[in-house]
C-alpha cells in the first residue's frame, strides 16, 4: 500500500541535489520570464492549443534536443565514471540508474520526438496537404509523449530512477529484486508516451494514403515521406506489442500477478520475448525516416535523381516485413534450441541485403553528381562508412554462435552506438540544417555547422571504435568499474576523450541556434538550397495554411519538375479560394496533464487515488465526444495578404551556401 | 455499399445463423467428441477463423468504401503480425524444443 | 478538410473526413488485433502454469460461457441491423437496434463479472498463478472494452437525439458498429482458444 513520505525526495547524493537545485531555478526563472514579458497567453494561443502540425513538430524537436541534452549528461557522467579504474565518482547504484535512463531518454525520448518531430513538420508538406488527417490528434500524441517524458524525468529526483537497464529485464525488473517505485516509473511513463506514439502512426498511416495532392501517386512520393509512411505502419504494428508488456510489467509489480515473476509459474524471458517482439522494429521505426532524410539530402545535394527510387521502396517494405521477423537475435544466449536460432540468425542477416541495397542506391546518386559539401550533406558523407560499420558488426551478432563470445560486451554497445548514431543522430542533424530555414525562416550557420560536424564525427569515432576493442577483450557493459589489472584503461580513457569532443560539438549545435536565430539573414526565398520536393514550394517559414493553391505533381521530384517547366510557381487572384482550417483546442494539452497526473498516482502506488484520477480522463473523452467545432474558413484577402508578402519581395539566396 | 436497401436484411440474419451454426458446431466438437487434442484444437481453430471472417465480411463490411483495399490488407496484416507474435511466442518460449 | 458533400453515398460515407475516420479508425482495430494477438500469446505460453492452483476443468462453467457468447453474437447481429437501419434513413429503427445492442452487452458484462466474482470465492484471483493472470488481464481487457463500448455508444445516442442523423452523428455510430463486431471478433477467439481448448486439453 503506497510508499512512505520520506522515500518520496532523493536526499544525500550532492549530484542530485545539484540537480534538484536547478531544476527548482529554472522552473522559477522560466515562469518569471514569461510573466515578465507577459508572454502567458501568447504561449497558450499560439503553442499549447495549436493543432497545427509544423508547430506540434518544432514543440517535439525542442523536446528532442532537450531529452538529448539530458541523455547525454547521461552518457559523459558514464563515460566520466569508467575513465580510470577504480574510479569512485558514481556508485554502482547511481551508474545503474544512470545507464538505464540515458537508454529510455535516448531511444523513446530523444530519437523518438526528433524523428516524429520532422515526419510532422515535413510530411504534410511534401505530399501538398495542408494538415496531418486527425490535427487535434496530432496534438494529443505530443502531449502524451511530453507527459510520459516529463514523467520519467521527475523520477531522479521524486522517488528514484528506474535502474535496471532500458530493456528492464525480468526478473531483475520486478518487486522482488527492485523494490522501490523506480521501475514504476518505467512502465507507466513508457506507456503514455507508447499511446502517443500509437496515434501518430494511425495519423500518418491516414494521411499518407488519403491527403496526397492531385497526381501525387505513391510512387511519385518523396524518399522521406516513404520511410515515414513505412515506419508509421510499423508503429502501428508493433507498439501494441509494448503496450500490453508495459500493462503486465506494471500489473506484476503494482497488482501482484505472475506473468514474468518465477514465482507462481510465471517466465521472466517472456518479458524479453516481448519487448524485443516491440524492440526491434523500434529500431526501424527511429531508422526507416533517418534513412529518409538522407535520401533528401544526398539527392538534393548531388543535384541528381534518387538512384534507384523503385528498388528504395521496395527495401524500405522489405526491412518493415523482416523488422517482425528477428527479435529473437537480442537473447540468442537464453538458450534456446538449434532451430530457434538458426532461423532468427538467418532472417537477421537478410535484413543486410535491403539495407545494402539502399547503400549502393545512395552511393550510385552522388556519382558523377554536382556535389554540394553543405553541413546537411557532410552528415550524410559521414553516415555511409560509419553506418556500413555498425551495419557489418551487427552481421557478426546476427551469427547465434559467435553471439555467445559478443553478448553483453561493451562490442554489442560499440555496435548498435554505430548504428543508432550514425543512423539517427547525424540524419536528424542533417535534416535539422537542412529543414531549418522551413521551420523558422532562416538558416543555421554553415561556418558553426561544420564545427559542429567535425567535432561530433570525430569525438563520436573516438568515443566507440575502442568499445569494439574493449568488448572483443572481454570488458562487460553496464559495468560500473574495472580493475587496473585488466589492462583495459587506455582504451577507456581514449573514449572519454572521444565523449568529451562529441559533447563539445553538440555545444556547437546549441550556440548555432543561439547565434542564427539572433544574426542570421531572414532575406531568404522559399527554397535557398535549389531543392526538388514540394516543401520548398510554399514560404519560409510556411504559412499556417501550407498552400494557398494545392500544387498539382507530375513527376517524381514534383518542386524540380515545376521550376523546369516553369508550371505553377506563381499564384493568380483569382486562383485564391477560401481554405478551411482546424481551430486550436486546449483538450490535448489537458489530456497530457491529467495523463501525468494519473501516471504519477500509479507509479506511487496510490491505486485508489489513480482511480479517481482516471474520472479526469474519461471526463476529457466526452467532452471531446461533445465537441462539434468545425475549424473555421481563412479570408481570401488574408490569403492574398500574406502569399504577397512571400512571393514579391525580392529574396535571394547568395551568401547562404558557402 | 448500397445507401438505401430495402426490405429483409438478408445477408444479416444469415449471418447471425451461421455465427450461430458454427460456435455450437465449435462447442460440439470440443465436448462431444473423443478427438486427439490437437485434432481438436484445429478445427475449432479453423472454425473461429471462418466465423471472424463472417463477421468482418458480412457485418462490418470490410472491403466497402473507396479504401475497402487498404482496410484488407490492413486487417490482413494486423492478423498475420499476431500470428507471428503467438506462435512466434509458443515456439521461442518452448526453446525450440 | 475539405465541406465537399458527395450525397450519393451513405451518410457516414459523405466527407472525406468522415472517410478519413473510417479508415483510421480501422488501422486502430489493425493495432488493437496485435493487442489481442499479444495478449493471446502470452495466453498460449503460460495457459498450463497452474502453480498448484485451480485448473480451468475446476473453474469454467460451459453453460455461462455459452450464455455469453449468444449475448455477445446476437448483440453484434442486433448492431448490424442497427447500422442497416441508419442506411434506410430509419432514426428510430436504428435507436432501438443500438439500444438492444447495449443492453445485450450490459447482459454480458454481468454475466463476466458475476463469473469472475465467482472465481475469487473459490480462491481463482489473479495473484494465484500465471495461467490465472494471463486469464484475467485477457478477459478482463475484452470486457473492459465492452464496458468502454457501452458509454462511448451512450454518448453517440444522446448525440443522435439531439441532432438527428448527419453525416457527423452516422459516421460516429458507424465506427462504434465496427468497434462492437470486432469485440465480437475477438471473443470468438476467446471461446474457442481460452474456455473451449483449454476445457478438453
Amino acid at each position: 500500500m503506497g510508499i512512505n513520505w520520506h522515500d518520496f525526495f532523493i536526499v544525500g547524493n550532492p549530484l542530485i541535489l545539484g540537480s534538484q537545485i536547478a531544476i527548482v531555478l529554472t522552473m522559477v526563472g522560466i515562469v518569471a520570464g514569461i510573466t515578465y514579458l507577459k508572454k502567458w497567453k501568447w504561449l497558450w494561443r499560439e503553442w499549447l492549443t495549436t493543432v497545427d502540425h509544423k508547430r506540434i513538430g518544432i514543440m517535439y524537436i525542442l523536446s528532442g534536443v532537450l531529452m538529448f541534452f539530458r541523455g547525454g549528461v547521461d552518457g559523459l557522467l558514464m563515460k566520466a565514471q569508467t575513465s580510470r579504474p577504480e574510479m569512485k565518482f558514481l556508485d554502482a547504484q547511481h551508474y545503474n540508474e544512470i545507464f538505464t535512463t540515458h537508454g529510455v531518454i535516448m531511444i523513446l525520448f530523444a530519437a523518438m520526438p526528433l524523428l516524429i518531430g520532422l515526419m510532422n513538420v515535413v510530411v504534410p508538406l511534401q505530399i501538398g496537404a495542408r494538415d496531418v488527417a486527425f490535427p487535434q490528434l496530432n496534438a494529443l500524441s505530443f502531449w502524451l509523449f511530453f507527459s510520459g517524458a516529463m514523467l520519467f524525468n521527475i523520477s531522479f529526483v521524486v522517488g528514484g530512477s528506474p535502474d535496471a537497464g532500458w530493456t528492464a529485464y525480468f526478473p531483475l525488473a520486478g518487486k522482488e529484486f527492485t523494490p522501490g517505485i523506480g521501475n514504476n516509473y518505467y512502465a507507466v511513463a513508457l506507456q503514455i508516451a507508447g499511446i502517443g506514439t500509437l496515434m501518430t502512426g494511425i495519423n500518418f498511416i491516414v494521411t499518407v494514403l488519403k491527403m496526397r495532392t492531385k497526381g501525387m501517386t505513391l510512387m511519385r512520393m518523396p524518399m522521406f515521406t516513404w520511410t515515414s509512411f513505412i515506419a508509421s505502419v510499423i508503429i502501428v504494428a508493433s507498439f501494441p506489442i509494448f503496450t500490453v508488456a508495459l500493462a503486465l510489467m506494471t500489473f506484476d509489480r503494482i497488482f501482484g500477478t505472475h506473468f514474468f515473476t518465477i514465482s507462481g509459474g510465471g517466465m521472466d524471458m517472456m518479458w524479453a520475448n516481448l519487448f524485443w517482439l516491440w524492440g526491434h522494429p523500434e529500431v526501424y521505426i527511429v531508422v526507416l525516416p533517418a534513412f529518409g532524410m538522407f535520401s533528401e539530402v544526398i539527392s538534393t545535394f548531388s543535384r541528381k535523381r534518387l538512384f534507384g527510387y523503385n528498388s528504395m521502396v521496395f527495401s524500405i517494405v522489405g526491412i518493415a516485413f523482416l523488422s517482425m521477423l528477428v527479435w529473437v537475435h537480442h537473447f540468442f544466449t537464453m538458450g534456446a534450441g538449434p532451430g530457434v536460432n538458426s532461423v532468427f540468425s538467418i532472417t537477421t542477416m537478410m535484413i543486410a541485403i535491403p539495407t545494402g541495397v539502399k547503400m549502393f542506391n545512395w552511393l550510385f546518386t552522388m556519382r558523377k553528381g554536382r556535389i554540394e559539401l553543405t553541413t546537411a550533406m557532410l552528415w550524410a558523407l559521414a553516415f555511409i562508412p560509419c553506418f556500413v560499420i555498425g551495419g557489418v558488426t551487427g552481421v557478426m551478432l546476427a551469427m547465434g554462435a559467435a553471439d555467445y563470445q559478443y553478448h553483453n560486451t561493451l562490442f554489442l554497445v560499440a555496435h548498435f552506438h554505430y548504428v543508432l548514431i550514425p543512423g539517427v543522430v547525424f540524419a536528424v542533424f542533417a535534416g535539422l540544417y537542412y529543414w531549418w530555414p522551413k521551420m523558422f525562416g532562416h538558416m543555421l550557420n554553415e561556418k558553426i555547422g561544420k564545427i559542429h560536424f567535425w567535432f561530433f564525427t570525430i569525438g563520436f569515432n573516438l568515443t566507440f571504435m575502442p568499445m569494439f576493442f574493449l568488448g572483443l577483450d572481454g570488458a562487460v557493459r553496464r559495468s560500473y568499474t574495472y580493475s587496473a589489472e585488466s589492462g583495459y584503461a587506455p582504451l577507456f580513457l581514449l573514449s572519454t576523450i572521444g565523449a568529451v569532443i562529441l559533447a563539445i560539438g553538440f555545444g556547437a549545435l546549441c550556440y548555432n541556434i543561439y547565434w542564427s536565430a539572433r544574426y542570421a539573414d531572414r532575406n531568404i526565398s522559399n527554397d535557398p538550397w535549389d531543392a526538388r520536393t514540394l516543401e520548398w514550394a510554399t514560404a519560409s517559414p510556411v504559412q499556417f495554411y501550407n498552400f494557398a493553391k494545392l500544387p498539382e505533381v507530375k513527376s517524381i521530384d514534383a518542386f524540380w519538375y515545376m521550376k523546369k517547366h516553369n508550371e505553377g510557381l506563381t499564384l493568380k487572384d483569382e486562383e485564391v479560394e477560401e481554405i478551411h482550417m482546424p481551430s486550436n483546442s486546449g483538450l490535448p494539452f489537458y489530456m497530457g496533464v491529467i495523463f501525468g497526473i494519473t501516471g504519477f498516482l500509479l507509479v506511487f502506488e496510490w491505486k485508489l487515488a489513480a482511480l479517481v484520477a482516471t474520472v479526469g480522463i474519461l471526463a476529457g473523452l466526452i467532452i471531446r465526444s461533445f465537441d462539434y467545432n468545425d475549424g473555421f474558413h481563412v479570408h481570401k484577402d488574408e490569403i492574398k495578404k500574406t502569399e504577397k508578402a512571400w512571393r514579391s519581395v525580392n529574396k535571394g539566396v547568395n551568401n547562404h551556401v558557402s | 455499399m448500397e445507401k438505401n436497401h430495402k426490405g429483409f436484411p438478408v445477408t444479416h440474419v444469415i449471418g447471425f445463423i451461421m455465427s450461430l451454426v458454427l460456435t455450437f458446431a465449435a462447442l460440439g466438437v470440443a465436448i462431444k467428441t473423443s478427438l486427439p487434442f490437437k485434432t481438436i484444437l484445429w478445427i475449432i481453430g479453423s472454425l473461429a477463423v471462418v466465423q471472424a471472417g463472417l463477421q468482418l465480411y458480412m457485418f462490418m463490411h470490410m472491403n466497402e468504401g473507396e479504401d475497402g483495399k487498404s482496410q484488407v490488407i490492413n486487417v490482413a496484416y494486423g492478423f498475420f503480425i499476431a500470428v507471428v507474435t503467438v506462435a512466434g511466442s509458443i515456439w521461442v518460449m518452448s526453446f525450440g524444443m | 478538410m475539405s465541406a465537399n458533400v458527395n450525397t450519393a453515398l451513405p451518410l457516414e460515407y459523405q466527407t472525406e473526413q468522415n472517410r478519413m475516420n473510417i479508415l483510421g479508425f480501422w488501422i486502430f482495430l489493425g493495432a488493437e488485433i496485435i493487442l489481442f494477438g499479444t495478449l493471446f500469446a502470452v495466453f498460449s505460453v503460460l495457459n498450463a502454469r497452474y502453480a498448484g492452483g485451480p485448473t480451468p476443468k475446476d473453474l469454467f462453467e460451459i453453460k455461462d460461457v455459452m450464455v455469453e457468447t449468444i449475448l455477445l453474437l446476437t448483440s453484434s447481429f442486433t448492431c448490424g441491423l442497427a447500422i442497416y437501419e441508419m442506411r434506410r434513413g430509419n432514426r428510430n429503427g436504428l435507436l432501438l437496434w443500438f439500444i438492444i445492442t447495449l443492453l445485450l452487452g450490459a447482459g454480458f458484462v454481468f454475466m463476466e463479472v458475476t463469473e469472475f466474482i465467482h472465481y475469487v470465492h473459490e480462491g481463482a484471483t489473479m495473484q494465484t498463478s500465471a495461467f490465472l493472470s494471463s486469464f484475467f488481464v485477457l478477459l478482463g481487457t475484452h470486457g473492459l472494452h465492452v464496458s468502454m463500448g457501452i458509454g462511448w455508444a451512450t454518448m453517440v445516442i444522446i448525440q443522435i437525439f439531439k441532432r438527428g442523423l448527419t453525416p457527423v452523428t452516422a459516421r460516429k455510430t458507424f465506427i462504434i458498429g465496427l468497434y462492437w463486431h470486432f469485440l465480437d471478433v475477438v471473443w470468438i477467439f476467446i471461446f474457442t482458444f481460452v474456455y473451449l481448448a483449454r476445457m478438453v486439453a
